[in-house]
């Protein structure tokens, strides 16, 4: 693989919020560690999943390659430029070539806005266009690209079904023609005859327009379908990265077993005849996670050396990265 | 085997400022003693008007019980005065619902809300119904139970706070568990906990549950039968094995055929269903689910299919039969 093959390089990302007491006088008393080394490649035209469970940091993972969040330590390397060494203008100038879907169709949207002037935000803000009229003439063929009629175009998004919100959406990230779109669980909001819809309009612009998606979600099934390759977060770091049939059909880390396992699945006969892995309890407080391997009070298989070291992150087999003691 | 409720044409509207809402039309189903019935459909389709109904929760008004009977252990629900269903309810029928962050009272402990049941429902003395939350808290998995007796809701993960929904909905041995989307909030893995824990609860004290849920995973694991619901209509009935391996109804087909596998290779592209569901105060002439229905004849669009056999022991609202593609 050239290096141009790669378009955005994620290394020893880490996010920490710190925790504070105090009114008058704020003192910093702990972190929570979001983000806590991780290193990934995404690579041009390539969709790539990022699963895990609430809280196990994939969200910030997004908005921290995006620069939405300033990271802690490491860098996004986009396109060859390092984002976090960035200021304001050229980080700005940056942004256009990157955009952003969000979980709730609901809430992502202005309410007193017309989705003609949501659509366009992008194209003012990156002065991709000037002009009312040419801008018009855009969000028109944008709306036509996600499916809407037009029409809709002084509407306000009330009016909207959750399904149509979402394509909405998606224009909005559109209109500044970027390469490189954060889809953060876009469709974990809509009922399962429109998620399919959302998924093959996603994958149809994908083709068109030859973008690369990081494609946060935690539906598994569907992320299985979508993503060419599967990272697995816990608790702050990635602990497994291949393409979807390894990680799906050739799990190697605990976690990834346990948590494919967990899926159901639509066949009354296949679901209950496997053996399940439950694992036993609630994921730690990423303020203050296990020493050693994060998941090794939970791990079915842990040996003593888990809770003191925290196992390397490494490439097994070609294109299989795994973090565990146990892997050989 | 005998039916334990029994729920004959039940119809359910809401006065609302722009017309009426016709949210259940004619439901008729029964369940029989310590089986499971899933009830399935996207959100508005009515399955959790109708489970309220049942337990006489609508307000009302908006709300109107328009006609129908509530059979439970041949006793019509509807017939009884307040305090009557008042004593039934939480006793003898229960219900957990969706979300846990809301249903639990923020200011009371935990303890205190599972024993107030116990209280009234059985009339304990309150060293009793300490003792018996207690056993519940075990029963359901929540470690160190006396401690956690005193705590409040906000001390507990989503995973805990709905074990103690699923504790306080068995502390009086109900015959009946209405479970209303219990594990939507959660994660796999937590969700894998709580339909296991349900499972093994129901082989040890044997009585009925009630699954309501958008997701056909958790169907196929835990259901005998299903129910898949309509724009307030049953559109199929069958045992489980059937509605997945033979389903008739062109929805619940198409329903199967947009969701990816987690266990499947097959990546061609999703098929979907057009459009979004009708809304129900406009409910199309016809058929419900006709106009965006693939297998539609003209008849479809003039007259309601009645739910009628297809098999043994299977109920399907349709003109054509799906597996044949013609006319029934």
């Amino acid at each position: 693989m050239s290096a141009d093959d790669i378009l955005v390089t994620v290394q020893g990302l880490k996010k920490y919020f710190p925790i504070t007491r105090g009114i008058l006088i704020r003192r910093e008393v702990g972190a929570v560690k979001a983000v806590d080394d991780v290193s990934f490649d995404i690579r041009r035209g390539e969709t790539l999943g990022l699963v895990g469970e609430s809280g196990c940091g994939k969200t910030t993972t997004g908005r921290t390659i995006l620069q939405l969040h300033r990271p802690t330590a490491g860098s996004i390397i986009y396109d060859n430029v390092d984002l976090t060494k960035l200021k304001r203008e050229a980080l700005r100038h940056m942004r256009s070539r990157m955009q952003m879907i969000f979980q709730d169709p609901y809430a992502s949207l202005n309410p007193r806005w017309t989705i003609a002037r949501i659509i366009a935000e992008p194209l003012r803000v990156h002065k991709v266009m000037e002009g009312e009229a040419a801008r018009k003439e855009r969000v028109k063929e944008l709306l036509e690209l996600v499916k809407l009629d037009p029409y809709h175009l002084n509407r306000y998004p009330h009016e909207f079904s959750g399904g149509q919100r979402q394509r909405i959406g998606v224009a909005r990230a559109l209109a500044s023609n970027p390469d490189f779109i954060v889809c953060d669980e876009p469709i974990s909001a809509l009922d399962v005859s429109i998620q399919a819809q959302v998924v093959n309009l996603l994958e149809d612009l994908q083709d068109r327009f030859n973008l690369t998606y990081l494609f946060i979600a935690h539906d598994l099934s569907m992320v299985r379908h979508i993503c060419k390759r599967v990272a697995v977060m816990y608790l702050g770091v990635v602990v497994e990265l291949s393409t979807r049939d390894e990680v799906y059909d050739h799990p190697l880390h605990p976690y990834t077993v346990a948590l494919l396992s967990a899926v159901p699945i639509p066949d009354p006969r296949k679901t209950r005849a496997r053996q399940r892995i439950i694992l036993e309890g609630d994921v730690p407080s990423p303020s203050n996670p296990p020493p050693g391997c994060r998941f090794h009070r939970r791990c079915p298989i842990a040996k003593p050396i888990c809770a003191e070291a925290n196992p390397e992150w490494r490439e097994v087999q070609a294109g299989h990265w795994v973090a565990c003691h146990e892997v050989k | 085997m005998a039916a334990l409720l029994e729920v004959k044409d039940l119809k359910v509207q809401f006065s609302t400022l722009e017309g009426v809402v016709h949210a259940v039309n004619g439901v008729s189903f029964s369940v029989d003693e310590g089986k499971t019935l899933g009830i399935v459909g996207e959100s508005g389709c009515g399955k959790s008007v109708t489970m309220l109904s049942v337990m006489r929760l609508i307000p009302e008004p908006p709300g109107r019980i328009v006609a129908g009977e509530v059979l439970f252990k041949n006793r019509n629900l509807f017939k009884l005065d307040k305090p009557a269903i008042q004593n039934l309810r939480g006793a003898e029928i229960a219900m957990v619902f969706q979300d846990p962050m809301t249903s639990l009272n923020p200011v009371l402990t935990i303890g205190q809300q599972i024993s107030e049941a116990l209280m009234v429902h059985e009339g304990m003395t309150k060293p009793g119904a300490v003792g018996r939350t207690l056993e519940l808290l075990d029963l359901v998995g929540i470690p160190q139970a006396k401690e956690r007796y005193n705590d409040f809701p906000h001390q507990f993960s989503g995973g805990m706070r709905q074990r103690v929904m699923i504790a306080m909905g068995l502390s009086c041995n109900p015959s009946i568990l209405i479970a209303d989307e219990p594990t939507t909030a959660l994660d796999v893995t937590i969700q894998a906990q709580i339909v296991e824990l349900t499972k093994k609860i129901q082989s040890h004290l044997g009585m009925s549950i009630i699954w309501i849920t958008g997701d056909l995973g958790i169907v196929a694991e835990i259901a005998d039968r299903v129910i898949v619901m309509y724009a307030g209509y049953i559109v199929e009935e069958a045992d489980v094995y059937s509605i997945f391996e033979n389903p008739v109804h062109p929805y619940t087909l198409s329903l199967q055929r947009s969701l990816p596998r987690v266990d499947s290779k097959r990546y061609e592209r999703l098929s979907i269903i057009q459009g979004s569901p009708p809304d129900c105060i406009h409910l199309p002439r016809g058929c419900p689910f006709g106009p965006r229905c693939e297998y539609a004849i003209e008849r479809c669009l003039q007259e309601n299919p009645v739910l009628d056999a297809v098999g043994e022991g299977h109920r399907a609202a349709c003109w054509v039969d799906a597996r044949k593609r013609r006319a029934r």
